[in-house]
């Protein structure tokens, strides 16, 4: 292949990485923002999404289309039921002490994955894409559904930034990110506010699980690599900074696929690991964002 | 009694954005004084000693202590230095028991001269607490100590640092009127080893205890004098009812 | 009062120590191994618990100062004959040297901030394992050779084959680690360590230079750590990159949490019940993690003092 085209190939490729670390790293992002809190499950939510839409998947045995978009809808809603439970169940009993409550969700990391090891099993399990289509370009063919799930994370990402800059909703969830106490003594239901935005945190990395499982596979130990990117692209971000989380996962997203051709995947993990590392001691406002309140 | 020059600044200024907190102040304080720091809320009086004991950096201008410059020294190497500052908002370690609390700061003191036995750092904790009249409370867990107590044992863990300067930030706030009276008294015998800078907003208390007030406004001096002098100083006044 | 209290502290460490030495007498062979291992282990806990319990700074990447033990001595056993005393020597030096090293740069965050920072070393450190695979043999890991089970010292024939030499070398260490600890604690450095984890910004305005302090607890409990490793990879033959995982990290911190933060003998009690839960849950699942993740959540949840930091509140203040 000639270099524009595989150029081509590999942006896209890139844009749907990005298209789903976006949302993964929002919902991190977004929980963090709120409520101080660092989310270490946050991607067995992303996994227990797959898995929910293989699970659905499997139960409608007609036509593929029909059982990813249940999934698209149904997995989400258990996920978040799951992440509420546990919200109320765990976090809220620490009062969101930020040390106590990593402590807490890397319990839950290994409560969610073993679990599912019991249940699920420890294969990968395929889910059908709703639909076949390949795209001819001059050069080669692809996938209409990898266009599709990009599409999908920017319709997503585009009703996110409405909720929260637009909505009532938004506002006050806004309020409570700037300050806790005067947002309570405005008559904010903090502990309700909290709950919601857990549980939406990890309903955006499970919508982006069922996104993407018909392209991956669904496996118990799938979470871990969202998870560590999805907290490179909050660092690099700036914690908390919605605008930041975008530009940094795309930033990622396209990057990656370009530097595994020049790196061994190895070494490009562990020089981006260190590079984040140094960017959170030494510039832990992130590089795009704006300085933390 | 010698006037020397304890300490010095010279220009010394702190903004905060565009906010001038503490602005070309030129101030001194001879050894064995008791100085009163006064002015409205919001003049600087916290930024300036904060500025003193190195807990933030100055903008511009310096700081000699003792003849030395020490405008770029570290707070922990000031406190070694023998200044000491205790906290506007009570700062103890409430979980550990009052005699450690006070152990730390005459552990501290004898960093000055290594290897010292734990026996003489127990020794000088006691005779800190003795000084403020809380040695019956050595093993108390500091926490569960009324406020009073917990500001007299603030003092005591800056009286066991054996320090040149003691900095007290508002010491009397939120205490009785007995307390007052007592720590009012405690402070004279400090006094009598150390040189006290005292921020204090009761007036009878200054005026009492204070050898020199300097009034602060706007991150400025506004006045400097004896009690009698500060009293009588139509600019003070102004400021105090002008500004609330 | 104080002369008698430090002679109650040294007896109950003593008749620990006793009672661990005793025990090999009536131990069966499965156990007697485990308990080895156990003592090792604790010994990793205890270096953590220098810097969590005392200092009050959560490491997430402690698997990487073992994992310095563990490879600075096992390469050193494996590639060259420099001898297993001095690579024991080595594996401690690399663990001090990382520690110092890593103190300088995480130290300048605080909370949250270090805890995902020591996290990202810890996984640089065990990525840098799997990278140089050639080397390490990554996840599969290296088997000592012969020349490191069997060799001479100070004309003395040691023979770490031998369970009951290995046993009673583990034994040794931890007792050694446990009074090192015993004598920081109590001491001065102690007092301040203590002090950072109540009230930091006081702490340095009595004088004390605190990222000093907290540099020299992260080295030290980064040293004891490394030794744990470099014991490890040496008694039991046997060196690989799941020892730097993140998982390990978590154990060091789970072990710390049971036991008790903060107390000399908190994580020698956790290493041995947590070492024994997991022991025993992988014998009836693949899934036996899940006993880790229920015990950190109920441990922050409904017990953050772990047993003898309840005891200690509850009954015994003189606990060390």
């Amino acid at each position: 292949m000639a270099f524009g085209p595989f150029l081509l190939l590999a942006t896209l490729e890139g844009l749907l990485q990005a298209a789903v670390l976006t949302l993964t790293a929002l919902g991190l992002s977004l929980v963090f923002g709120v409520m101080r809190v660092v989310n270490v499950a946050h991607g067995e939510f992303y996994m227990l999404g797959a898995v929910f839409a293989w699970w659905v998947a499997s139960m409608f045995g007609m036509h593929p289309a029909v059982g990813f978009f249940v999934a698209l809808i149904v997995s989400p809603i258990i996920v978040g039921a799951i992440a509420f439970a546990s919200e109320r169940l765990i976090l809220k009993r620490l009062n969101y002490d930020p040390e106590s409550t990593i402590v807490a969700t890397i319990g839950m990391l290994y409560i969610i994955q073993q679990t599912t090891l019991l249940t699920y099993g420890p294969d990968a399990r395929p889910v059908p894409a709703p639909f076949y289509y390949r795209i001819q370009l001059p050069w080669f063919g692809y996938s209409g559904y990898n266009l599709f799930v990009i599409v999908a994370a920017i319709v997503m990402l585009v009703a996110v930034w409405f909720v929260l800059s637009r909505t009532r909703l938004g506002l006050i969830m806004r309020a409570t990110q700037f300050d806790r106490e005067t947002a309570q003594a405005f008559g904010i239901p903090i502990e309700r506010v909290y709950a919601f935005v857990f549980a939406a945190g990890a309903m955006l990395a499970a919508i982006a699980a069922v996104l993407i499982v018909p392209i991956r596979q669904a496996h118990y130990l799938m979470g871990l690599d969202p998870l560590l990117l999805s907290f490179i692209v909050v660092i690099l971000g700036g914690l908390g900074s919605l605008r930041g989380t975008v530009v940094a996962a795309l930033l990622i997203g396209l990057s990656d696929g370009i530097i595994s051709v020049f790196f061994s995947p190895t070494l490009a993990k562990m020089i981006s690991t260190l590079l984040v590392a140094l960017v959170l001691v030494f510039k832990p406002e992130g590089l795009f964002g704006a300085k933390a309140r | 009694m010698a006037s020397v020059t304890l300490l010095r600044t010279k220009g010394l200024s702190r903004q905060f954005g565009g906010l001038k907190a503490v602005n070309d102040v030129n101030f001194a304080i001879r050894e064995g004084e008791i100085r009163a720091l006064i002015g409205p809320n919001g003049a600087g009086k916290t930024t300036f000693v904060s500025l003193l004991s190195g807990r933030i950096a100055p903008s511009a201008g310096s700081i000699e202590f003792l003849g030395n410059d020490i405008t770029a020294r570290p707070a922990h190497k000031r406190v070694r230095d023998g200044i000491a500052y205790t906290f506007q908002i009570t700062s103890i370690y409430p979980m550990l028991s009052v005699f450690d609390n006070v152990a730390l700061s005459a552990q501290s003191a004898l960093q000055r001269s290594p290897g010292a036995k734990p026996a003489v750092i127990a020794a000088k904790a006691k005779e800190a607490l003795e000084h403020v009249g809380l040695s019956d409370r050595l093993r108390d867990r500091a926490g569960t100590m009324s406020y009073g107590h917990q500001r007299l044992l603030e003092v005591a863990m800056g009286l066991a640092l054996e320090p040149k300067l003691l900095i007290l930030d508002e010491p009397t706030q939120g205490l009785s009127d007995g307390e007052i009276e007592n720590f009012c008294r405690l402070v004279k015998e400090i006094s009598r080893s150390a040189t006290v800078l005292l921020i204090e907003h009761n007036m009878p208390v200054v005026m009492k205890l204070a050898d020199t007030i300097t009034v602060l406004n706007h991150g400025e001096i506004l006045a400097e004098g004896s009690p009698e002098n500060i009293r009588a100083n139509a600019a003070v006044q102004a400021a105090y009812l002008g500004t609330g | 009062m104080t002369a008698s209290r430090t002679m109650r502290v040294i007896a109950l460490h003593v008749a620990v120590l006793a009672a661990l030495f005793l025990v090999q007498f009536v131990l069966p062979d499965y156990h007697y191994l485990a308990m080895t291992r156990v003592m090792v282990l604790a010994i990793y806990a205890m270096g953590y618990n220098m810097l969590f319990g005392y200092t009050g700074l959560l490491s997430l990447g402690h698997a990487m100062f073992f994992a310095a033990g563990l490879y600075g001595a096992g390469m050193t056993a494996y590639y060259t004959d420099l001898g297993v005393p001095l690579a024991f020597l080595i594996g401690i030096c690399c663990g001090a040297l990382l520690s110092l090293i890593i103190g300088l740069v995480a130290l300048r965050t605080t909370g949250v901030a270090f805890m995902i920072v020591t996290m990202m070393f810890g996984q640089v450190a065990y990525l840098t394992i799997t990278y140089f695979t050639d080397y390490t043999r990554g996840e599969e890991g290296l088997t000592m050779p012969a020349s490191a089970r069997n060799f001479d010292f100070l004309g003395l024939h040691v023979d770490l084959t031998n369970a009951v030499l290995r046993y009673n070398l583990a034994l040794a260490l931890l007792a050694i680690t446990l009074f090192v600890i015993l004598i920081l604690v109590r001491g001065p450095m102690g007092r301040v360590l203590i002090a950072i984890r109540e009230n930091e910004p006081r702490t340095l305005m009595l004088g004390f230079d605190t990222f000093r302090t907290k540099l020299g607890a992260l080295v030290v409990s980064g040293t004891i750590s490394a030794m744990a490793g470099a014991a490890y990879g040496l008694l039991f033959a046997y060196i690989g990159a799941s020892f730097a995982s993140i998982q390990y990290s978590i154990e060091a911190l789970l072990f710390t949490l049971l036991g008790g933060a903060g107390t000399v003998l908190g994580p020698l009690l956790g290493s041995i019940l947590m070492f024994y839960m997991i022991d025993i849950a992988s014998e009836y699942t693949a899934a036996y993690l899940l006993v880790t993740g229920v015990a950190l959540v109920l441990l922050v949840l409904f017990f953050p003092k772990g047993i003898l930091g309840t005891i200690r509140e509850r009954w015994l203040p003189w606990l060390p």
